[in-house]
């Protein structure tokens, strides 16, 4: 028996066929043996956690890529850099097993793959499984089928509102019960968007006639109608607390501070053609608005005055559709993601502070609406022609963790529950769907007492 | 075997040696599973393959869970994207990972995209098969005993661009923490070279105390 050990095992000091003969645990010398558990007061390298490749690399200051040329150097060398230049691919790999397993040799059923104990720093949460068919689906007849409108959102009291043509209708999602809000008379609507307030009982609704009207949900009853921020309709509405801010298809954005008589406090321009999406960041401090004209804005708060022609802080122009998918990254500060209509079809990430382009990605259709999870690192976008599905990426891999399909139309609307686990989503082909895309807090707890035991059965079994 | 027929033989495309590749990593993992007693011997059936006797698990379920892996390996291997297939021999019991074997596959880039042929004997990938079998058989010599239950399962490491059928799921990579690496043979078909590694959990750590 020929047994080599390779050289990418640097630094270990025995090769495992003295172990085979005297059985022994020989570890690296600078290894000690209980170095994964106890955390002695020396760096104790953990060598499966460790990418040797590219400690090599960022010590020697090591070359790039696949380097099929013949080495000068020695044969491990040569080793070293086809492994390394292997391992620096492996953000640009994918790991995947068959789903499904043989049966396991004892007729009892199959060991749980998840419950894994290795101290690898990268978590390894088990991977939730995400149901590939909508959890239920509601009728939603008369919905109109137009990609610059925004007829759906999901209030923070968790009520959902959607506008079907000239009605607007609410429903609980926790009791399941649908009741009409408002139907818009003839002349003024249909509705053309709509917005929850943060408080989640007030409700903006904008109509085709330029009209924003106001609703309190609970005594549904209106409270006022802003007019005058637009000449034609208002495709997009977008909340900062006491602010409303309207994007309409004059190309204009408004901020109308909803408290006081006049209304209207400042006015964007920079869009030539319909505002179709607008999003406040997070800290309530940038605008991200995208238009038909395939320019996104990026508007800050801080940079005052109406009076100047160019305000905007911002302006990205690299799609090169219609942008109506936007949204605001919820774990990193000045992350947008914006994504691009048919003739587009991208999904671009940009800083928002400094305005630098920072990955796009081509999806191969169009992309309607965004959402970023709460709960992992991930993003849903929702697209049209062929396939009307919704894909579920992995950030910052942008690796693809699921395909929902069922809509037979595109998917213009999206909306998030408050606790982030479920996503409604409602198209042309008049249905509303739900999903339980983004998994659920609970779950990823429930995981732990299940590692729980091992490491202390590891214990039972070194002494 | 320098006789002009023989020289046809030599020319490989592609296509044969995917084959080649998903083939041997078929009969490589049933060796590994009779080898490391994963399933018990009375499973399988031995045939005559590589000029060795080969064993093969009769086994339903697991003979198709390995005939679905070896065609879509197959395909992978002709697209150039796949990076390498991993054994992943884990506990029934706690799941832990004991056994790793990493089949690292290397392709010719060029072939893929040109679809040129390339010239290797046949018998020759054949010695090199045959040296890789015979010594995962004798690998039991080094390896911890399983003396648990074990379950097993494939990884494959792919490029991200891949077309992923969905039978396919995601993995997290199944490491073992501090593992012993013993380096094997490879084979090389002049299109893909596949470098083979086992690596082991280590013994206990008691046994010097």
């Amino acid at each position: 028996m020929c047994v080599l050990v390779d050289n990418m095992d640097a630094g270990m000091s025995t090769p495992s066929y003295l172990k085979a003969q005297t059985r022994c645990p020989l570890q690296e010398h600078f290894l000690p043996r209980k170095s994964s558990k106890e955390n002695l007061d020396r760096f104790i390298p953990n060598r499966s956690a460790m990418d040797f490749d590219y400690a090599h690399y960022a010590l020697m200051d090591g070359r790039k890529g696949k380097d099929q040329s013949a080495a000068v150097s020695s044969p491990s060398k040569e080793a070293y850099r086809k492994q390394l230049a292997e391992t620096m691919n492996l953000n640009h790999t994918r790991i995947l097993a068959f789903r499904n397993k043989p049966q396991a040799p004892v007729d009892l059923l199959p060991t749980n793959h998840s419950a894994s104990l290795h101290q690898q720093p990268k978590s390894v949460k088990p991977r939730r499984y995400i149901p590939q068919t909508s959890e239920r689906t509601l009728d939603a007849p008369d919905i109109v089928d137009d990609f610059y409108l925004n007829l759906l959102d999901w209030g923070s009291a968790n009520v959902l509102a959607i506008a079907l043509d000239h009605t607007v209708y609410l429903w609980d999602a926790s009791t399941g019960s649908t009741s009409e809000l408002v139907t818009i008379d003839e002349e003024k609507g249909p509705v053309t968007s709509i917005n929850w307030a943060p408080d989640g009982r007030h409700v903006a609704i904008g109509l085709n006639n330029s009209e924003v009207q106001l609703w309190d949900s609970a005594s549904n009853r209106q409270l006022r109608t802003l007019n005058g921020c637009h000449q034609s309709r208002v495709g997009s509405l977008a909340w900062n607390n006491h602010i409303l801010t309207t994007g309409g298809m004059d190309g204009q954005i408004v901020n109308n501070d909803v408290r006081i008589r006049s209304h209207i406090v400042e006015t964007y321009r920079g869009h030539t053609q319909e505002v179709c999406g607008l999003k406040w960041s997070g800290s309530g401090q940038q605008l991200a608005s995208g238009g038909n004209d395939n320019v996104v804005h990026i508007w800050d708060r801080s940079v005052a005055s109406s009076n100047s022609t160019t305000q905007w802080l911002h302006r990205l122009e690299e799609h090169t559709s219609a942008v109506k998918a936007l949204a605001w990254c919820p774990f990193q500060a000045n992350l947008l993601a914006t994504g691009g209509g048919g003739g587009d079809r991208t999904i671009k990430f940009w800083n928002t502070h400094t305005g630098a382009c920072l990955n796009s990605v081509d999806t191969g259709s169009q992309v309607c609406s965004l959402l970023w999870s709460k709960n992992e690192r991930e993003l849903l976008s929702s697209h049209g022609f062929t396939q009307n599905q919704l894909t579920l990426w992995k950030y910052p891999s942008m690796v693809k963790m699921a395909e929902l399909t069922g809509h037979t139309s595109r998917v213009l609307y999206m909306a998030q529950s408050p606790d982030g686990c479920t996503v409604a989503s409602a198209a042309g082909d008049e249905t509303l769907r739900f999903w339980n895309v983004f998994g659920v807090p609970e779950t990823t707890k429930k995981a732990a007492p299940k590692t729980a035991p091992e490491p202390f059965s590891h214990v039972n079994r070194i002494r | 075997m320098a006789s002009k027929t023989a020289a046809a033989k030599d020319i490989i495309t592609l296509h044969g040696s995917a084959a080649i590749v998903s083939e041997f990593f078929c009969y490589a993992a049933n060796s590994i599973l009779y080898n490391r007693a994963v399933y018990p011997e009375e499973s399988f059936v031995k045939v005559k393959k590589y000029g060795l006797p080969m064993l093969l698990i009769e086994d339903e379920s697991v003979k198709s869970f390995m005939s679905n892996l070896t065609s879509q390996i197959s395909e992978w291997l002709e697209a150039g994207k796949l990076q390498r297939v991993v054994l992943v021999i884990m506990s029934k019991a706690t799941g832990e990972v004991l056994e790793r074997w990493n089949f690292r596959i290397e392709t010719d880039t060029e072939v893929v995209d040109k679809g040129v042929p390339r010239e290797k004997s046949d018998k020759e990938i054949m010695r090199e098969i045959q040296a890789i079998m015979r010594q995962v058989a004798s690998s039991v010599t080094y390896l911890p005993c399983l003396d648990e239950t074990c379950v097993f399962d494939v990884l494959a490491y792919t490029d991200t661009d891949v077309a992923v059928p969905f039978t396919w799921v995601d993995s997290d990579p199944k490491l073992i923490a501090n593992p012993q690496m013993v380096k094997l043979h490879g084979f090389d078909t002049k299109i893909h070279k596949v470098d083979t590694l086992v690596s082991y959990k280590n013994d206990e750590w008691d046994e010097e105390e």
